[in-house]
């Protein structure tokens, strides 16, 4: 399977998704520069955390007018797998590819900590390898992760079965005491309706390895790389 | 027409009124006029003025610091450059180095902490090393005083809002709070970064003929006199040097982070030094100082942000995230390529030359010349008057039996753990991230912070340190305690030092009672780094952290690197499990002297600090260390501030899950405030499974380290026989909770 992670000015988590993709799972992955178009074949693209453009604007505000997200635009409506990590969601958003918004933690603080994560759907790409309910121990670390949408937005959400990822506790509730930021319903990822761009604040690439205190963040990545896999198979 | 404002306002004439604004003294003055052979023009004027400030000069300290031991057999770059280096073996080497940036972060929390934080990364990135993991010693004044909110959460925010946004991780830290740091808070940025062994940079120019680039960001008038701004105590003007503190842009710092990377992978580098305090003048100086040649740069081609600025400005201007380069001539495209690819600015501005001067020129006309050794190797020199303190005999008197016990000591217990000194530090960490570059193994909150470095199967293990209560009281053994601790740290994560760098904070160096306090925690430091093998590889001193004549305690903070030859053995403070057995390695000794209990719950700052005997901290770490490589430690604890109680109750609650209660039982004979409180130094706790309780024995044995079985991990409570009985879930609540109450 052959990956693409954007690098933007800024990204900082670009590295961690390579590297995870790359060291612990033995996949393809190129990284693309984002003054350059997209140019090349690939099953998934991922636009990893960070702080593009310095975020000194709204969060993804700027990114979105990078050159390569024409491609990523295009890539994304024809059906390719789009996965958004934090400041990747936030671009998202602002590229009007995901519904709703990220807003400032209510807290008004930069939020860092392990956060337990209730899998809400598994008919995507990104979440069919891991059971429904099934509970993922993932590090989040964002200023601005306060998921927003109006109601309308939101009962579509709901209807399409399109949130996939909810703040929980560790027995798997999603109380307003263990939402770090705010979200509304602790809503920590979401996708779009045809399922194939997925948004998440969690950072699944720092949870890759025993030795860094949780590998639940391989089973999204393997759970893209399985759907793959299955869909080559019904191709040939 | 750029100038033509500028030409207007002709350069001011050099009065004495002139030179003693530039904080240079009349004998100082006299010194340049010997130098030049003439009086300095007003440019000239305002280099001397930074160059030889405190801040860049250490003319106080300089004598001192010569005392410390640099050398060992992994030591690549002792202090000098703008890091130190050491060997960690497969190729590879780390860069580590600590900075204050006190004096801005008081005046503004948020910019002074932030550019504090970039400060440092620069320094780093600058020896050819990517910035992998930074930490961060913190000191603010009573958790009480109107002011410590304000410049706590400014400061935090400042450092998260750097670092989180270049993308390095805040590993770990400290927090203290003392009166002593009402009207002067310390903070100190440390920064390590990872290279190969045989790609290391340093700050040279040589070569005659060889291109100086200026690249990063464009030159404002942000931090002029920064550094001699450093180099003064507070007064009711402080509000007033607002404008000498600068503006921080990470995203800016993270291009060139990028860049200045990119084109180190290159050959094309001859020598590459940040642009920190005092801008382009130390940059460009100090780096023909160290090649011993000359340099001539032409002002009037540096990348400017704002109209109308003058040579003197341009060169003194601390504006942030500017780098200056010596390249191999002919390579001057190639480099302009790779900084436009990421729309950063690299414009050569001038040349090494060979006269062993610094020529500035601006417009045509030569605004400066000086000889560089002037403003390196020949700058002032004072060996300055000290004296021991008149009240120092009386501090030292400490009658315990004036001290009253309490009666309920699991009340005190609780007291303690409500300190915020003890309590959690969460709020604060959580702030920053500590994920990014997916290495942390152990996060903050443990004794020193642990991350693996990728492709091998080793670890580095982090730590900063300090007791400034203790260097008050004594301090030689303030800066012996200072070092031992730090390295204890790294023993309970299971790893052996390989270097230690050092922010020395203290009051006025004109004050000889000062300097004496200087003098002392030096040769502490020294004694504790020969005896442990400890070689001190970079450093920073901050002088003049006073206000209106009164100067905060004596603070050298540490900040230590350890090696861990397998990461996956790294052990974490709090007990893994029910049946563990806890065993104390040290002895606890009846010592309140200086203590965090005799502070908190009877408000005294008295007596002697621990006493320690350095053969025997070697032998505690050296067990620990060893024990955890055989891999039988669940746990590790090092027993400071609070003592055995509090460490107890640590090693109980201050894990990621639910808190587990112990049963302990001692022998010692001591009052029963010490036995709880005392803190006593070279003693770690730890626990085992029973099962490895005899292989621990043995160990110990062998390095001669006492240890004494005393208690079982389990229960919901912590109990110490007969004075503590309480539950876990409760100190739980109070240590978690009582830094963010006291906040709100």
């Amino acid at each position: 399977m052959r990956w693409g992670v954007i690098v933007f000015p800024g990204s900082c988590d670009d590295q961690d998704v390579f590297n995870c993709l790359k060291r612990e799972m033995g996949q393809k992955v190129k990284r693309l520069w984002h003054k350059d178009a997209l140019a090349g074949q690939f099953d998934c693209l991922i636009l990893p955390g960070g702080f593009s453009y310095g975020d000194y604007l709204r969060c993804g505000a700027m990114a979105r007018f990078s050159p390569i997200m024409h491609g990523v635009v295009k890539f994304a409506r024809s059906g390719g797998l789009v996965l958004g990590i934090c400041n990747g969601f936030q671009i998202l958003c602002e590229a009007g590819l995901l519904p709703g918004a990220l807003v400032r933690n209510v807290g008004l603080q930069f939020v860092c900590q392990q956060v337990y994560l209730r899998v809400e759907e598994t008919d995507t790409a990104f979440t069919r390898g891991i059971g429904k309910g099934q509970l993922l121990r993932l590090p989040i670390k964002h200023g601005e992760g306060c998921y927003y949408a109006d109601a309308l937005t939101l009962e579509r959400l709901r209807k399409n079965r399109q949130i996939l990822l909810r703040y929980v506790d560790p027995k798997g509730k999603p109380l307003p005491s263990v939402n770090p930021n705010g979200s509304l319903e602790n809503i920590a990822g979401v996708c779009n309706e045809a399922r194939n761009i997925f948004g998440l604040m969690p950072h699944p690439e720092d949870a890759c390895s025993k030795l860094l205190g949780s590998e639940d963040g391989l089973r999204i990545f393997s759970s893209i790389a399985a759907h793959h896999g299955a869909g080559e198979k019904r191709h040939a | 027409m750029r100038d033509a404002k500028a030409q207007l306002f002709a350069p001011p004439e050099v009065t004495p009124e002139l030179v003693a604004h530039h904080g240079l003294s009349p004998e100082e003055y006299r010194k340049i006029v010997k130098v030049l052979g003439r009086e300095p023009n007003y440019t000239e004027l305002g280099v001397f003025s930074v160059m030889w400030s405190e801040h860049c000069s250490y003319k106080s300290s300089r004598h001192y610091l010569k005392l410390l031991p640099t050398e060992g057999r992994q030591v690549l770059q002792g202090p000098g450059e703008n890091a130190g280096v050491v060997d960690i073996g497969d190729g590879l080497a780390v860069a580590f180095k600590m900075e204050s940036h006190n004096h801005p972060s008081l005046i503004e929390p948020y910019q002074g902490a932030a550019t504090g934080v970039g400060g440092i990364l620069r320094d780093i990135f600058t020896m050819g090393a990517r910035p992998v993991a930074s930490l961060n010693s913190l000191r603010f004044g009573s958790i009480d005083h109107p002011r410590t909110r304000y410049l706590l959460s400014g400061v935090v925010a400042g450092i998260g809002g750097y670092g989180n946004c270049i993308g390095v991780p805040t590993v770990g830290g400290e927090v203290y709070f003392d009166e002593c740091y009402n009207d002067n808070i310390l903070v100190n940025a440390f920064t390590l970064g990872l290279t190969k062994k045989k790609r290391i940079f340093t700050g040279i120019a040589k070569g005659v003929g060889n291109p100086v680039i200026y690249v990063g960001s464009k030159t404002g008038r942000d931090g002029i006199h920064g550094a001699t701004m450093a180099s003064e105590s507070f007064s009711e003007e402080k509000e007033q040097r607002r404008p000498t503190v600068q503006v921080g842009d990470p995203f800016t710092e993270k291009l060139l982070l990028e860049a200045c990377l990119e084109l180190m992978e290159k050959d094309y580098i001859v020598g590459i030094q940040d642009m920190g305090a005092a801008g382009l003048t130390s940059s460009s100086s100090e780096m023909a100082g160290r090649g011993d040649s000359g340099i001539e740069i032409d002002l009037s081609r540096v990348p400017l942000r704002e109209t109308g600025m003058t040579g003197y400005e341009i060169l003194l201007s601390e504006s942030q995230e500017r780098m200056l380069l010596v390249a191999k001539k002919g390579t001057e495209e190639d480099i302009k390529r790779i900084f436009n690819k990421w729309d950063l600015d690299a414009v050569v501005i001038g040349r090494v030359t060979d006269d062993h001067l610094l020529r500035a020129r601006f417009d045509g006309v030569e605004v400066a010349c000086i000889p560089i050794r002037a403003l390196t190797k020949e700058a002032p020199v004072y060996q300055r008057p000290a004296e021991r303190p008149a009240n120092r005999d009386e501090l030292e008197q400490l009658d315990l039996a004036k001290v009253e016990e309490p009666k309920d000591l699991g009340a005190t217990l609780k007291t303690m753990l409500g300190s915020p000194n003890i309590a959690s530090k969460e709020w604060v960490y959580r702030q920053y991230d500590y994920y990014v570059r997916s290495n942390t193994v152990v996060a903050p909150g443990a004794d020193a912070a642990v991350i693996r470095v990728k492709g091998t199967e080793k670890g580095l293990a982090l730590t900063v340190d300090g007791n400034s209560r203790y260097c008050f009281l004594d301090p030689y053994v303030g800066g012996v305690l200072a070092v031992a601790e730090a390295a204890r740290n790294l023993a309970c994560v299971g790893a052996r030092p390989l270097g230690l760098t050092d922010c020395l904070n203290f009051g006025s160096p004109e004050n000889p009672e000062v300097m004496w306090q200087f003098s002392q925690v030096i040769r502490g430091m020294r004694d504790a780094c020969i005896a442990l093998k400890v070689p001190v590889v970079s450093g920073n001193v901050s002088f003049y952290n006073e206000t209106d004549g009164k100067p905060i305690y004596p603070t050298p903070t540490v900040g230590m690197v350890g090696l861990l030859t397998k990461v996956e053995r790294a052990v974490t403070p709090w007990f893994k499990s029910a049946g563990d057995v806890v065993v104390l390695l040290g002895r606890t000794r009846e010592e309140l002297g200086g203590s965090e209990y005799l502070k908190f719950v009877h408000g005294c700052t008295k007596g002697t600090p621990p006493w320690i005997d350095l053969k025997l901290e070697q032998a505690v770490q050296s067990c620990c260390i060893e024990a955890i490589e055989r891999g039988i430690l669940r746990s590790a604890h090092d027993i400071s501030d609070g003592g055995l109680a509090v460490a107890l109750a640590e090693c109980c609650i201050a894990g990621p899950d639910k808190p587990l209660g112990v049963r302990i039982a001692t022998r010692e004979m001591i009052r029963g405030d010490a036995l709880l409180f005392s803190e006593s130094q070279s003693r770690i706790i730890v626990s085992v499974q029973e099962k490895d309780l005899a292989q621990l024995e043995a160990i110990a044995a062998q390095h001669h380290a006492p240890l004494q079985t005393i208690g079982s991990v389990g229960g919901t409570r912590l109990i110490v026989q007969p004075l503590v009985y309480l539950p876990v879930e409760e100190l739980k609540s109070i240590w978690s909770s009582a830094l963010e109450k006291r906040l709100r």
